[in-house]
């Protein structure tokens, strides 16, 4: 088996139809969106002595029927993201636009009839589920909170979602603790998708799970995609379900989007560093590619967001630095597709023969010898 | 006959509860050769980690129930008392386990931790022994290591964290290192540098070590052979090789197929295996796996032997010939090929 150089492949196949991408009306759009968390000290007078730049000016738009990836190390602000589009946070600055309307600011009565269009399913399905309720009421409170039906017609609805989700009637009455995390991660889902929202904004969905059980429930949300045309924005460290599940992919460092664009283009041409960096840490099932692979290992930790790096935040770890990444910081501008912005003061060429994911040349899986 | 550096014959381990015997370990035999990497793949619960720490004596629940050999050179390590485990542990295999926040104690420094295993092991001063730790932050990457010493482990990153431990399972230069799933609460770029660390350590020392983990693309890298397990008895052993490219079990079909891999064209979706792994409490009857199988047929009711069915070192335990195996798997691991076909 041989493997191709990056900068040798065919043009870009388009994606997989993974639900209706692209050309959608605008779901969201974030403009400039920051959140840092004050760092206090002091017993009675707390003074605020830093902040953590958490997300900083974070500007994307989302269509109706996408999904937009989400990737990044711990730390680079991915989640903290996903909590102010949900508003479980309030945004320090910047705008926030659900479906034409600036939700930025909006108080907590304002936002109920949105997020009935807007909801988060979590990662850790051990901690984000009530361990004293039964699955029936954890489904059916988001229902109950917005009224939606009576007791009989919620009671209706709520099996309905189990079954939707591929668990029975018989589980209505269990506890989470009766329930293995796979399936409690489907009461999770159940409980975002009862008030029927367009989008969905999932947290590392699957990164508690185990494989077999992970590939079950990836499989699951791309069936609800396709059957109630959602929406999602989906986060994962994991670069190959990130992939699996896109339309689109923004890649996160220390706050900031470095580089966004549509899937497929992203993994044979990355254009920022640190997304090569990224994709070649991945390690790759198929020992001979393995072997034949140069890996780019970063040196180091991602800095502290508390103080970060001054210039492009990605400066002290990349092999292509220069003076100008130290001083100036990079705007993210359109590189190959217009779709696909990158930051970078030094964007990989496409024909530099990327070798960050070696890939099997034939169609077919030539894997399974003779 | 053996010169295998470790061996595990027929390892059962189970535990008394009140719902009833949970059988973690069911009959695991296991060589590691000097210098080699064994991969120990599996899902949680399939008592992958339960057969290390049961090779380490770190099993101390009294309603832990052991039986079978575990041989270190020559030495069944399941008759040792508890002074003669620990001059083992350490200087003869050394371990470093999942979570590098919970390994190392907050209260004490890291040189302070490192030098007390040298000196439980070796007669030296402990200024010695403080030299020695600052020789091996260095080995393992640590940048300023004569400063860092004298740090606390909360001043370290994960990735750190990480390189400490194993800078104290190498520190009495062990023959075996067992890590037990190194880079799993870890980013992609750090667990690169891990593994990265350990490859080397393996070169320059000539370490063996045992990798248990539930990533494939991590055994592919690292392994020279690989053990898959499932339901505590291992279902399928080979070479690196022999399990990626020649895959002979209905479960490795599926754990191959589950993954969203970077390296191929995207599938439309992932082959998941349906259902979930049995109770370790009530084990079906034949195959472990049976329930779970697209291929089962009549004879998947017996218990399948974990043999050499193409007569080379390359066992299984699925009662298919290895003619229909070919045939079934292509289609299991890759269902878009089923989808695509006109």
């Amino acid at each position: 088996m041989t493997v191709l150089p990056r900068g040798d492949d065919p043009p870009i196949p388009p994606a997989a139809p993974l639900g209706a991408s692209g050309d959608g009306e605008v779901l969201l759009r974030a403009e400039h969106l920051t959140k840092y968390f004050p760092i206090r000290q002091g017993v009675v007078l707390q003074r605020e002595v830093g902040r953590v730049h958490a997300v900083d000016d974070v500007s994307f738009e989302l269509r109706a029927g996408e999904t937009l990836g989400l990737v990044g190390e711990s730390g680079c602000g991915k989640s903290t993201l996903a909590r102010c589009i949900v508003r479980l946070y309030d945004i320090t600055s910047g705008s926030l636009f659900f479906n034409g309307q600036d939700i930025s600011k909006s108080s907590r009565r304002q936002l109920r009839p949105v997020r009935r269009d807007l909801q988060i399913v979590f990662q850790d399905p051990y901690a984000s589920l009530n361990p004293r309720k039964r699955a029936g009421a954890i489904i059916s409170d988001p229902l109950r909170i917005h009224h939606r039906g009576s007791h009989t017609e919620i009671r209706k609805r709520v099996l309905e979602l189990l079954e939707l989700v591929g668990l029975s009637s018989e589980h209505v009455n269990r506890y989470p603790h009766e329930f293995s995390g796979g399936q409690r991660q489907r009461i999770g889902v159940a409980r975002a998708l009862a008030l029927n929202p367009r989008l969905i904004i999932a947290d590392e969905p699957v990164s508690a799970l185990d494989v077999s059980i992970r590939a079950q429930v990836i499989n699951l949300l791309d069936d609800l995609q396709d059957e109630l045309s959602l929406t999602y924005i989906f986060i994962a460290h994991d670069l190959g379900v990130v992939r699996h599940v896109s339309d689109r992919i923004a890649v996160m460092y220390l706050g900031k989007i470095v580089e966004i664009s549509p899937a497929e283009e992203l993994y044979q041409r990355p254009v920022h560093p640190y997304t090569e960096a990224l994709l070649s840490a991945v390690p790759i099932p198929d020992p001979d590619l393995s072997a034949g692979r140069q890996q780019i290992v970063l040196e180091g930790d991602v800095p502290s967001p508390i103080d970060p790096p001054s210039g492009c935040r990605f400066h002290p770890r990349c092999r292509f630095a220069t003076e100008i990444c130290k001083t100036t910081e990079p705007p993210l501008v359109q590189h190959g597709s217009p779709d696909h912005l990158a930051a970078c003061h030094h964007p990989l060429s496409a024909a530099a023969g990327l070798a960050a994911v070696p890939v099997a040349v034939s169609e077919t899986p030539a894997d399974l010898v003779p | 006959m053996s010169d295998a550096l470790l061996e595990v014959r027929d390892l059962r381990v189970s535990f008394r509860t009140d719902d009833g015997l949970v059988r973690a370990v069911d009959g695991v035999s296991l060589r590691v050769e000097e210098g080699e990497t064994l991969g120990i793949v599996g899902e949680s619960g399939s008592g992958k980690s339960v057969t290390m720490m049961s090779v380490m004596r770190l099993i101390t629940d009294p309603n832990a129930q052991f039986s079978g050999e575990i041989l270190y050179k020559g030495r069944d390590l399941m008759k040792l008392n508890q002074s003669q485990i620990r001059s083992i542990r350490g200087s003869g295999i050394g371990m470093i386990f999942q979570d590098p926040m919970t390994s190392l104690n907050p209260v004490y420094k890291i040189g302070w931790q490192i030098a007390e295993q040298i000196r439980a092991h070796e007669q030296v001063s402990s200024a010695q022994a403080r030299d020695r730790a600052v020789e091996l932050l260095a080995a393992v990457g640590i940048p300023q290591p004569a400063r860092r010493i004298d740090d606390y482990p909360h001043q370290f990153s994960g990735g750190m964290r990480q390189r400490v431990m194993i800078a104290m399972a190498i520190s009495c230069n062990p023959d075996v290192l067992i890590a037990d799933e190194p880079t799993t609460a870890l980013d992609v770029t750090i667990q690169a540098q891990i593994l990265k660390l350990i490859r080397k350590l393996k070169e320059d020392f000539g370490t063996a070590v045992v990798l248990i983990t539930h990533d494939m693309g991590v055994v592919a890298d690292m392994a020279d052979r690989i053990a898959v397990m499932y339901a505590g008895k291992i279902i399928e052993q080979g070479t690196g090789r022999d399990l990626f490219y020649d895959p002979q079990h209905p479960y490795t079909w599926g754990l191959l197929g589950s993954i969203a891999r970077l390296d191929r064209p995207r599938p439309r979706r992932l082959a998941a295996i349906p259902g979930l792994p049995p109770s370790l409490l009530r084990l079906p009857e034949g195959c472990a796996f049976s329930e779970r199988c697209a291929h089962r047929f009549d004879l998947c009711s017996t218990q399948p032997e974990l043999a050499a069915r193409l007569g080379t070192a390359h066992l299984d335990a699925c009662h298919l010939s290895p003619e229909r195996k070919k045939e079934l798997r292509v289609t299991t691991i890759h269902p878009e090929l089923i989808a695509e076909a006109p």
